[in-house]
């Protein structure tokens, strides 16, 4: 009986120092490298679409499986394929990709204050003290952060326009 | 008809030429008001030149060329510009492209001309850039600015000038009035195009059910040499520039490969005969011949007409419609594009107006793929189309790749012989516009993070100076307390 309890002992003793070592010298250093790659494809213009702090988070999330792969507007569909090969999972089961949208200022109301300049993380907003402002549309990512910032609720988001350029046939409905 | 070098594939639609190529080509009257959208090329949209009020003349410049890859717009009739902006594009989506309008004055005047001296004795790239200046695009329907083909001459040796005379659409009949009526004009037109680039010959490929076209055109080029009327057999689609060149020269263009790396060039009758009156006249792209057919038009017939006349002017000219039409065409019945109304403008690539009656469309509803691979036998670019679309429909847009969709020339010939009507071109429009959105976005994604990076270089910059501002001050207010007392 004694002989028994030493010996299991000793050896969850014995084992339990093996784990603890191995724990420090096989020790993975920083986070989880699946996160930096992630967050080095997403737009990185931290714009909150997602619902997360920013784009570190949003790909820390994404690899703990807490966000959708379409999480990320900006991003569009070719993020959600990039995101599905790398986390082995199909983009089809994501769904639709997020329509991208885009923001504009309705020149009539807007007083030039530059609080929508300030906040935008593209520098999309062109504009000066006192001057009416414009967003550019092709620099603009959606995030919706000026319209917050706008003390004058002058500024709209909207779907992406479609153009010719942008135009293309939809996919034949089965029969 | 044997042959090892010949087109493989290929299909036999109805030609429904007859009607329309027994009669001449008419001029139409001149519009009330003519529609020029910026872009009626491959490219860059054109930069107007002028301002709403702005009086024009015929064959003024209008709009100048964006970028390399570009085409000038030139006033079609003389008038007074009415307005710069959207109007319904000839295009299947029906959405707005900026255009010039131009409310005609009915004087018709010309500008003054800028007469070109013999252009035989000017340099090739002297007449290339004249014709760049002339607006001419490709007028077969693939409008890719024409001034860019011929400067390949100067980077690539080409053996061969190729004259497109085939025209295997059916209903269209423009290349062939035009050979019939034009054929002096259009050898002349190839000669300085063989000129430019320096070809060691011309070859003029002709379908063997125009045989009006081959005499007339044999007759022009009979005094020359080094020209060349081949006759091909009729098939769809022989009128395609790689399914010619294999053709006439049995070279194969390579995968993503263009026709200038098997030493061709080739050219549509019609852009042949543009270049022609441009280089000989300095008459810039401002008009063209459009078959007007299909069995909702009460006299089909070829129409020259100016460029920017609403498509319902055109149908008025052939004598209206006799019916409702089932479908309205841009173009041929197997490549052609849907119109949105008959308000939109011809535009420099519109080869034809189809009216077309119900029993000319297929209506059959599309039932699954039986796996019989008639599409691949009908594939002139010995493609997989059953393969393409079965990978186009569940998004494997990669997979559509491997299976030949960058070289599907959209054709449409595995369509046609489609047993079970699978809409097989409309899910390779779909697979080659999904796949130029993902690029786009990701372009765009990469513009995001440049943008982000330059603000934040910015941001800190800024706070950098502002504290070095901080230090300076600090510094100098307490280097003048030190000195103060």
């Amino acid at each position: 009986m004694l002989m028994a309890t030493l010996m299991l002992g000793g050896l969850g003793i014995a084992l339990g120092l093996l784990l603890g070592v191995a724990a420090r010298v096989f020790a993975v250093e920083g986070e989880n490298p699946l996160v930096k790659q992630i967050e080095s494809l997403m737009p990185g213009s931290q714009c909150g679409q997602c619902g997360f702090p920013g784009c570190s988070a949003a790909a820390t999330a994404l690899v703990e499986g807490e966000a959708a792969i379409n999480c990320c507007p900006p991003g569009g569909r070719a993020l959600v394929e990039q995101l599905a090969t790398l986390l082995g999972v199909s983009a089809d089961s994501a769904g639709a990709a997020p329509v991208p949208m885009v923001a504009s200022i309705n020149e009539a109301e807007c007083t030039g204050c530059t609080r929508c300049y300030r906040a935008c993380p593209t520098d999309a907003v062109v504009g000066a003290n006192g001057q009416i402002h414009v967003i550019l549309q092709a620099a603009c990512t959606g995030c919706a952060k000026c319209a917050e910032a706008c003390p004058e609720n002058c500024v709209s988001l909207h779907p992406e326009p479609i153009t010719l350029d942008t135009w293309h046939w939809s996919k034949p409905q089965a029969a | 008809m044997l042959k090892w070098s010949g087109v493989k594939g290929g299909v036999h639609p109805d030609t429904h030429k007859d009607r329309s190529a027994a009669l001449k080509i008419v001029q139409a009257s001149l519009p009330d008001c003519v529609i020029l959208p910026l872009r009626q090329h491959a490219g860059a949209d054109a930069i107007p030149l002028v301002k709403p009020g702005d009086s024009v003349l015929k064959g003024q410049l209008i709009a100048a060329a964006g970028t390399e890859v570009s085409a000038p717009v030139h006033a079609s009739t003389s008038g007074r510009v009415r307005k710069i902006g959207p109007v319904q594009a000839p295009h299947p989506s029906g959405l707005a492209a900026d255009a010039i309008v131009i409310e005609s004055d009915g004087d018709d005047r010309w500008i003054d001309l800028d007469m070109p001296d013999d252009p035989f004795s000017q340099a090739p790239m002297e007449l290339a850039e004249r014709v760049a200046r002339a607006g001419i695009v490709g007028m077969g329907g693939a409008i890719f600015p024409a001034a860019v083909k011929l400067k390949q001459g100067a980077r690539h040796e080409i053996k061969t000038v190729l004259v497109n005379g085939s025209e295997c659409e059916p209903y269209l009949t423009t290349d062939d009035r035009l050979m019939r009526e034009r054929a002096e004009q259009i050898v002349d037109g190839a000669r300085l195009i063989q000129h430019i680039l320096r070809a060691y010959r011309i070859v003029i490929a002709i379908e063997d059910n125009k045989s009006e076209a081959i005499a007339a055109m044999r007759a022009a080029a009979e005094p020359f040499g080094a020209i060349e009327v081949e006759v091909t057999p009729t098939l769809y689609p022989m009128g395609s520039a790689k399914q010619l060149i294999q053709e006439i020269t049995g070279h194969e263009v390579p995968a993503e490969g263009r026709s200038t790396s098997v030493g061709v060039l080739v050219h549509n009758v019609g852009t042949v005969y543009a270049i022609q009156q441009a280089l000989r006249f300095g008459r810039p792209l401002i008009s063209r011949v459009v078959t007007v057919a299909g069995g909702c038009i009460k006299s089909p017939r070829n129409v020259e007409t100016v460029i920017g006349a609403p498509v319902q002017h055109l149908i008025d000219a052939c004598g209206g419609l006799t019916d409702e039409p089932a479908q309205l065409l841009l173009g041929g019945p197997m490549m052609g594009v849907t119109l949105p109304s008959t308000q939109v403008p011809v535009i420099k690539g519109a080869t034809g107006v189809l009216a077309l009656q119900r029993r000319e469309v297929s209506r059959a509803t599309e039932s699954p793929c039986i796996r019989c691979a008639r599409c691949v036998q009908a594939c002139p670019m010995g493609l997989l189309p059953l393969e393409m679309a079965r990978r186009a429909k569940v998004d494997d847009l990669d997979g559509a790749d491997a299976a030949g969709l960058k070289d599907c020339i959209l054709c449409g010939s595995c369509a046609y012989v489609c047993p079970s009507h699978i809409p097989l071109v409309q899910y390779f429009q779909y697979a080659m516009g999904e796949q130029d959105a993902r690029k786009n976005a990701a372009r765009k994604n990469d513009y995001t993070r440049m943008l982000m990076d330059a603000r934040n270089a910015r941001l800190e910059k800024e706070v950098a100076a502002k504290a070095a501002a901080k230090a300076a001050k600090k510094s100098r207010a307490s280097s003048t307390s030190e000195s103060a007392p």
